[in-house]
Parts: C-alpha cells; structure tokens; sequence
C-alpha cells in the first residue's frame, strides 16, 4: 500500500469538499473492494476519504412504497433485519449469501452498489427491484445506473447515499457462486409486481442485466418451463477460469428456473 | 496413567498457545536492529537480465542496501543443490542447472529473485523494490509440459529440457505379459500441478553477528539440520559449527517447507554481507509464485489381466514437470518416490515404469503432502476401477482378487512389503459405507433427478523415510535415520529432543505420550523440544509421514536406555542384583518383593548421588539414541467415495466419505483422526477445487484465493473414519505413519465415483463443475 491522506469527515458536504481538493481521492465505504487493490498497490489514490464518520448514512427504513436503505448500511444489518425480512426477504437472503461473516460485517450496500463490480450480488437486488439511488446531488433509477463493469452513472465525485427497494409482491434470488472466490459466477434475481416481472442478472456479463426476454415469458406464463426456450447469447458472457461463456449461458437459465421455482 | 498411556486421545497440549495467540512463530520474532527485505522478483517466465539498476532504490527513504543477483555471481555463492541423484537409463547422471539465490544473467521463471532491498521498515523496502530497474530481453517461455521436450532448450547444457529419463522393473518381460494379456485397460491421465499453501507463509530472520561471526537463521522450517548441512557443505555460506537454524512454531508445511530455498538463502548472505539482522516474510502473492508446487504428471498406463482378471502386467510412462530448477528433493519425486509404488496393492507380477522429468519455465515442483504417492496411488487405483468397469466387475471384487495376502511380498518395483492386511481394511470400509445400501441410495437419488456414483480406492504407501543403506543405494544425499534424547530432570520430569519437526502434527502430545507410558509417568511431567539446531543432536525433521515411525522409535530406543540404566541405580539403592528388578508403571521392584523405588527417586539419586554405585556408573539420567529404520513402512487402506450430483449445473456434493486406515499401533487416536481428516481434504481439494494454471507465456493465472480453489469446510462432508491394524515388524513403536494418507487415498476415490455417476470414463482433476457438466452433456443422461 502507498502513502495516502486519511480524511474523516463528517458531512456530505465535507466530504464533497475534500474530493474536490484531492489530486486523486477515493471514499471509502466498507472497503473490501478498495482496501485489497490498494494493498495490492493495484489503486493508488492521494487522499481515502471515509465516509463513516457521516451520521445519517445508514439505516434501514420502511416508507410504505419501500425499503429504503442507508448506503452505509452493512450487509450483516440487512441480512438480519425483520424489515428488510417481512418486506423483501429475497434481500435479506442477498445480503445474507454475500461472503462470509466478516466480509458482512465490514462491507456495505452503497460500496458494492458503487464499485458495480461484474460478479456483486447487490447490483441483482437494485436492478431486479427496479430501485432507486439517491446521491447528494440526485435521484438515478436503476435501469439507468449500472453503465458496464465497474461502471455506474455515479459522476466524479458524487456521493450515493441511499437506495429505495421497492416492495414486490414476491421475489427471489439464486446464485451459483464461483468455487474459489465465491462470488457470483451467475446471480439471478426475480422479482414479480403485479403483472409486471423484472429479471436481473449479475456474474454472467459485464455488467448486472436485465433479461426482457425472460421477464416477457414470464409475463405470459410465471414458471421455470416458460423460459426453456429463452437463449442467452454466450458472446455475450463472461469467460474465464472458473466458467466459460456457454456455461455461463447455460447456468443462466438454470439459475433463473431455480429462482421461479422459489416463488 | 490411563489418561497418558499409548492409544489415548489426549488433548492436543499445543493447541493452548496456538489457540490464544501464544505460537512464537517466525515472523512474531523480532530482534533489536532489525531491517526487512523485499525482494525484486522476474515479471516474466523467461528472459534475458541486462542492466540491473539500484541506483535509485539506494536513494529511497530507509534502505540500507540493495544486492543483486549480479553481486551473488560475482561473489561465487551457491547455487542451491538438489539432494538426490537420479541416473537416466543410458546411466547418465540427472542434469542439474545451476539453481542460484538470486538470477544475475537469466530468469527462468515468473517470480524469481533477482534483486534484494534491505530498508529499515517493510514498507520502506517494497516501495524502494519497484525503483529497481531492470534491462529485460524477454523469450519464448517453454510452459505446456506435454511438447516440453521437443520446445526450444531453457539451459543450452539440458537438450530437450529433460532432465533425465529413468525406469524402473522389467520392459521386457511387461510388454510380453501385455501382448499376452486377455484383456488390456489403458489410460491416459493429467496429475493436476498443486500450490501448497500453508497457512504461515515462509518466513525468515538473519542474524549475523561480526563479533561472534555466527550466522543464526530462523526459519520456517521442516528440517532445520538439513537447511544447515546444506547452507553449510554446499552453499558454503558459515562454517556448520557457527551456523544456527531455528525452526519456531511453524504454520504448516505439507513438504513445501522441507526444502532450501533462494530467498532464505540469500537473507542470509545478505546478513553476513551487511552485518545487521534481516527479515523476510512472504506475503501470499510471493507464496504462490515461488514456493515449491505440487504434482504435474501426464501419464500413459496400460494394465494387461488375464482371463480370470488376475493382473498380468502393468506398463507405465510418465512425464514429470520440475519447473525451472531442481528444487532440494525434486529428482526423488516422481521417481522413487512413485514408480515403487505402482505395484498397490496387488500382485501384479510384471511391472515397467519410466519417467521422463522436464523443465518448464514455472515455479519448480517438489513433494507435497503424499509426494509421489498420490500420482501412483491414482494411476492404480484408476486404472483399476476403469478396468472392473470393462470387464463388467464389481470394482471391489476385481481388488480383491488380486490383492497381496502373503508377507512379506518383494514387489517387482523394488519394495518389499513387510506387513498388511488389505481386505480387512476394505471389508470394514464396506461395510462403514453401507455398500449393500447404494443402490437404493442410487435409486433415491435418481428419483430427485440426481446422479448417484461410487468410487473406490485401495492404496499402499511407502512411509518412515528411509533406511538409510537403500536411500543411499538409490541416490539420497543424506542419511534418513533419526537422533531422538531423553533428559531425566533431578526431580523426574523428562526432556525430550527429537530431530523431527512438529509443524501442526502434534509431536508434542505424540512423543509425550509415548516416552511417558514407556517411562511409567504422567504426560505433564515431559517436556518435547525441537526445532533448533544448536539445542538438539543432527536431525532430518519432518516429511514423509517418518515422524513417529523413525523419530519415535529413536524415542522408544532411548526410553529404554533411560530404564535399563535406572534398572541398574535401583539394584544399588535396594541392594539387589540388576537382573532381579522390575520395571512397571514408574517402579523398579526387586521381583516377587515389595521393596520398591520409584522413578523419580532413581532420577533424583542419579543427579544427587550420595549413595551411587560410582565405580559402575556415571551419574546423570540422559540418553541419546539414533534409529535408522530397517525398511519402509507401509501404511494401506480403502478409501470409499459417494457423490450425488446435480446434472443441470455438474455440482458435485460429496454425500459421503469413508476411510479406513491401518496405521499400525497408534498413539493418540485423535491427532491420527485429525491428520486422516486434512489429508482428505486436500485430496479432495485436488479432486474437485484445486489447480495450478500458468497462461502460455508463463504467467501464473492462479496467484491469489480469488482464482485459487482451496477446499473450505462446507465443500467437505462429514468423513467416517476407522482404522485396522497389522503393527509395522520393524520399528519398536509398531507405527506406520499417517500425515499422508488421506491425500493419497483419496483423489481417485473421488474421481471413481464421480465418473460413475456421470458414465463416463474420465474427468480430469480438477472435476469442476463446468467439466462435469460438459461430460454429462457428452453423456447419455441428460
């Protein structure tokens, strides 16, 4: 790790500030994501600010429509929350099959959500819910959030500071998780509202995506069998080690059925 | 006593320290003046070293020097020896490139050493490392251990990059019995290349003192005498007598810390060079570069049976991945260490096998947790199972048929088994596993759309590392005895020193056992020390599961000193004859008398000697014994493996695991258990989970737990476990060894039942679930 400046603010706008004056700076959430790179000298930035001296910036709320969530909420605090738990349980179990009990204990909603790291599980959660983010400068919907790997809509220096997961009737989420790292080799999550069925998908691409073609024949017809004939492009898939790209494709679907069955 | 006595699952007593934070291992030690070292390691597999630039890394913030592998040339150091000479079939000697501490003109593989900056703190230090500037010309990297021998040569003196081409048994007489043989099984398989990974990574500190001119080197270590005699007599860095090595708690090794590495060794040069103490610790990164990997076979083996599925010939040709250099026991390997092995169980009369070992530019390869043994165990026990299936056997009743039962058997790879009893091990794993009831397991899987398989595995290890008159027969550099010393305190409590090495194997609890039901007293009154050259006489540490079965016998032998010169004290202090004492449960008794001494007050009429029988014996209570074993021990058993996999995404669950061992006479049944499980989990890790991959230039694709597959506890399945035993003939602890049977026994127990469920013939190791989805997908069944 190189040297860098430890900032520790305790406002919004006093983080804002110091991004602003840094040559390269960087928040910090949870750091599992960022911590590792730069101990691996992979990320060198000027100045670490932490946000986690910021009060306000976790917490998990029901307001009716919602579940909203603080960006600086762990993954342990949603994973065993009795809102998150009567409202969305399939986030509960999201949040609950992140890592391991330390990672839980350490990373945080908005930093997985920031960093859209290909293999997340959360960027699943916020897409297949259709949620919303809110930054201190706007509110972002999460069909236009995720932009490509390690991509979001997020600009230089904006701040999220919450995401509102709309409550579905039902939803659910599988993954099958890459043996070594156990990340998400392919996460899907479905979610139903009304008749409307929002299909995400994280680990198989790039970025976290939306399946139309699975959320139209579910649309037709809720169950595993509806989908059998969707096809998932392999070109369009990750590939590496651990799955290649028509496995990738193949578990797609697998995943997806597993999810429906769920319902 | 009963809570110490042989066979007692007494408590781990070293588990306290370890538990609450107490282990003094390498890296905890720090000395007063202490600097750390960083070393500049080779981006790539294979180039050409120019230039190599210090300059500005002497001007970084709190570096104290910066030494290059330019200056080790230069000062003639080295190059790090490999200790066992393998002779090709033509005769001719191994070839052995010059292995230096550190690359001055040439790397050979991704990782290694060419520079070393010694700075006041660790960070100082790696920040100066990447201010190293170093003039590469970069080369084709030879990778693909397949076409290896016919790439373009790594050394100009090693022509195919083979390293020798060796052979062992009859060619003849085995391709006639296989041009004979009414039915032949052949098959063609990849020993996947394993990183070892033990917990601690490798550590060091180097401590040379001008005024003293002695060179003390701390270091994760399974053999501290062998790192001295070869620092000593072949890299020449300090005389034997001025060179310390101390071996502290040490986090796991699995082979990998049996050996002399470059950057050990170049700290310590870097020591005596600069005068101040140094320390090293690998960070994970470095660990998975440059310690010495695992495995890296491809194999061709052919298995000739006759009519009545007697095996009549087994044929076997081997290709075996060294890496860059001839790590410290490389050679042994995939030579003897394998091709004795091929036999197995069974009486297969005609057996030929020849390796040819190669050099790649990768990590080097050497013995890991079976070394040797698991490549053959999963040659036989494949192609054993593969042929049932083609003659349409029950694969336990093909093993039982041509199991050995008479001893002692003299294989015809040059083993001679002294003792076992194969089919007691297989009944009881059968009937452990429930065998009668898989197939309506089988159904019941079937019937939730699941596949069902069983696999099994007979194998036979050579273990207790070696008699020393064979070893050196076969071309070992060292002896392989053992030193082991009982020290009697005043007061009766016991010091142990063994030449053995305890690195999460429990010897403190094992000898303690041992040397206290010999000597009649309590576990808590012996205290069990190793580890540190300057306390204990020359040893060869820990490796090759030799640990009870040589070192412990050499405990047994001088236990018994200790008694036979107490026999002689309590004859004087009773005024008997020494042929009249007894010697029971801590008492020397005048037989059919009540005139008793006590242990403790023997010990202290040895040291407070008063009234001594001075004109026959010296005072004290100290004895030394060194064992040179007779012969091998052989420690066999049945592995049984019972998947259940998920068809649509080639999941593999292990449903469950049994193995049954004969060890010979155990010790402490918990710490053996506690081996037996490790040792399967890293079987099954190499099974399923776990596998080196360099790309095509040489870089290794596998460097961090990311891409890395080490087995967790939830990949793994409740494992029953038993044991049966025929005690070893030879040792007087009757011990076997058991620190690597699981990983030996248990790999083609795994990929047996795996291809059972599936039908196929074969899924290489690792059986991820993408290749075993794609063989079902190949398959008839879904």
């Amino acid at each position: 790790m190189y040297d860098f400046n430890y900032h520790k603010p305790d406002s919004i706008e006093e983080a804002a500030r110091l991004f602003g004056h840094a040559e390269d700076g960087i928040y910090l959430a949870g750091g599992h994501t960022l911590l590792p790179s730069m101990k691996q000298r992979l990320a060198a930035p000027s100045d670490v600010i932490d946000l986690g001296g910021i009060e306000g910036l976790s917490g998990i709320e029901d307001t009716g429509a919602a579940i909203r969530i603080g960006a600086l909420t762990l993954h342990d605090d949603v994973a065993t929350s009795v809102v998150v738990e009567a409202a969305i349980p399939a986030l509960r179990d999201l949040a609950g099959g992140i890592g391991d009990a330390q990672v839980r204990n350490r990373g945080t909603l908005g930093g997985s959500v920031a960093n859209s790291d290909p293999a997340a599980d959360y960027p699943a959660a916020v897409l297949g819910l259709g949620a919303e983010l809110t930054t201190d400068q706007r509110t972002i919907a999460a069909d236009d959030f995720f932009q490509g790997m390690f991509e979001t809509a997020l600009h230089e220096g904006e701040i999220l500071t919450g995401v509102s997961f709309p409550k579905p009737d039902a939803a659910t989420y599988v993954k099958f998780p890459n043996p070594a790292s156990r990340y998400a080799t392919v996460g899907v999550f479905i979610a139903r509202f009304g008749a409307e069925v929002r299909v995400a998908i994280t680990g198989a691409a790039p970025s976290v995506f939306r399946c139309t073609d699975m959320e139209e024949a579910l649309e037709r017809h809720f169950s595993a069998d509806a989908i059998s004939d969707v096809r998932i492009d392999p070109d369009e898939m990750n590939s590496d080690l651990h799955a290649s790209a028509e496995y990738r494709a193949h578990l797609c679907i697998v995943m997806a059925k597993r999810a429906i069955e769920l319902f | 006593m009963v809570e110490t006595s042989i066979g007692q699952p007494v408590k781990r007593r070293e588990d306290l320290r370890f538990i609450t934070g107490q282990g003094q291992y390498t890296d905890d030690i720090n000395l007063r003046g202490q600097t750390y070292a960083y070393f500049v390691r080779s981006p790539y597999a294979h180039a050409d070293v120019g230039h190599v630039d210090t300059s500005e890394a002497e001007k970084a913030p709190g570096v104290v020097a910066v030494l290059t592998g330019k200056q080790v040339k230069e000062e003639g150091i080295g190059g790090l020896p490999c200790g066992w000479m393998i002779h090709s079939k033509d005769g001719s000697e191994m070839k052995q490139p010059f292995h230096p501490l550190m690359a001055a003109d040439k790397v050979n593989y991704a990782g290694e050493p060419i520079a070393l900056v010694v700075a006041e703190s660790f960070a100082e230090a790696k920040n100066a490392a990447e201010l190293v500037i170093v003039d590469f010309h970069e080369r084709d990297a030879v990778v693909d251990l397949a076409s290896a021998q016919s790439a373009n040569s790594i050394y100009e003196e090693v022509p195919g990059n083979t390293c020798y081409e060796w052979e062992l048994g009859e060619k003849e007489a085995t391709e006639q019995a296989l041009a004979g043989a009414a039915h032949v099984t052949r098959y063609t398989l990849t020993n996947n290349r394993l990183i070892p990974n033990a917990m601690e990574p490798r550590a060091a500190i180097a401590d040379y003192n001008p005024g003293t001119q002695d060179l003390t080197l701390y270091t994760t270590s399974q053999n501290p005498h062998l790192a001295r005699l070869i620092l000593t007599a072949f890299v020449q860095l300090a005389p034997e007598h001025k060179l310390r090595i101390i071996a502290p708690d040490v986090g796991g090794g699995f082979g990998s810390k049996i050996f002399v590495y470059s950057e050990e060794t170049a700290l310590a040069w870097a020591s005596m060079k600069l005068g101040i103490p140094i320390k090293w610790t690998a960070e994970r990164s470095e660990s998975f570069l440059a310690d010495a990997h695992g495995r890296d076979h491809l194999t061709e083996a052919s298995l000739g049976i006759d009519e009545d599925g007697n095996f009549v010939a087994l044929q076997v040709k081997t290709t075996a991945n060294m890496g860059a250099y001839l790590s410290t026991f490389a050679s042994s390997v995939p030579t003897y260490l394998y091709g004795t092995l091929l036999a197995g169980q069974y009486k297969t009369p005609n057996i030929y096998v020849e390796v040819d070992s190669v050099f790649t530019n990768t990590a080097p390869v050497d013995a890991y947790r079976g070394a040797g043994r698991p490549e053959a165990t999963y040659v036989v026990e494949r192609i054993v199972e593969l042929a049932a299936r083609e003659l349409g056997m029950d694969p336990t009743e093909l093993r039982r048929k041509n199991m050995i039962r008479e001893f002692p058997y003299q294989t015809p790879v040059a083993l001679e088994y002294d003792i076992g009893d194969y089919e007691a091990s297989l009944d009881k794993a059968l009937q452990l596993s429930d065998y009668d009831g898989f197939s309506a397991r089988r159904q019941s899987s079937e019937a939730n759309g699941k596949l069902r398989g069983i696999g099994f595995s007979c194998y036979i290890e050579a273990c207790g590392l070696a008699p020393s008159q064979v070893a050196g027969a076969l071309g070992a550099g060292v002896g392989l005895w053992e030193s082991g010393e009982v020290r009697v305190n005043p007061t009766g409590s016991v010091t142990v020193l063994t030449g053995t090495h305890s690195h999460g194997q429990g010897h403190e609890t094992t000898f303690a056992q041992l040397v206290a039901s010999r000597l009649g007293i309590s576990v808590d009154d012996v205290e069990v020390v190793h580890g540190d050259t300057s306390k204990l006489d020359f040893g060869l540490g820990t490796y090759g599961s030799r640990s009870l079965s040589v070192g412990g016998s050499a405990l047994a032998k001088a236990s018994d000193k200790i008694v036979a010169k107490g026999k002689r004290i309590a004859a004087h202090m009773l005024d008997s004859d020494v042929e009249s004492i007894d010697f029971e449960d801590g008492s020397f008794t005048v037989r059919e008398s009540n005139q008793t001494r006590t242990f403790q007050e023997v010990a202290f009429a040895a040291y407070v000697p008063h009234d001594y029988p001075h004109d026959e014996l010296e005072p004290g209570l100290s004895e030394k014994a060194f064992y040179d074993p007779a012969n091998f021990t052989f420690p066999a058993g049945t592995h049984i493996c019972e998947v259940e996999i998920d068809p649509e995404t080639g999941v593999v669950e292990i449903a469950r695991f049994t193995a049954v061992d004969d060890f010979g006479n155990i010790i402490n049944p918990m710490i053996v258990e506690g081996q037996v499980h490790g040792g399967i989990a890293q079987g099954i890790g190499q099974a399923m989970l776990e596998g080196c991959v360099y790309d095509h230039t040489g870089q290794l694709q596998t460097g961090s737990y990311m891409d890395y597959c080490m087995p967790r506890a939830d990949d793994l399945p409740f494992f029953s476990v038993d044991v049966t035993c025929t005690p070893c003939t030879h040792n007087p602890v009757g011990a076997k060894g058991c620190g690597e049977a699981g990983a030996i026994g248990s790999p083609p127990a795994v990929i047996n039942a795996i291809t059972d469920a599936v039908g196929v013939r074969d899924i290489s190791m690792p059986a991820t679930p993408e290749k075993v989805w794609r063989a079902i997908q190949e398959s008839s069944h879904v």
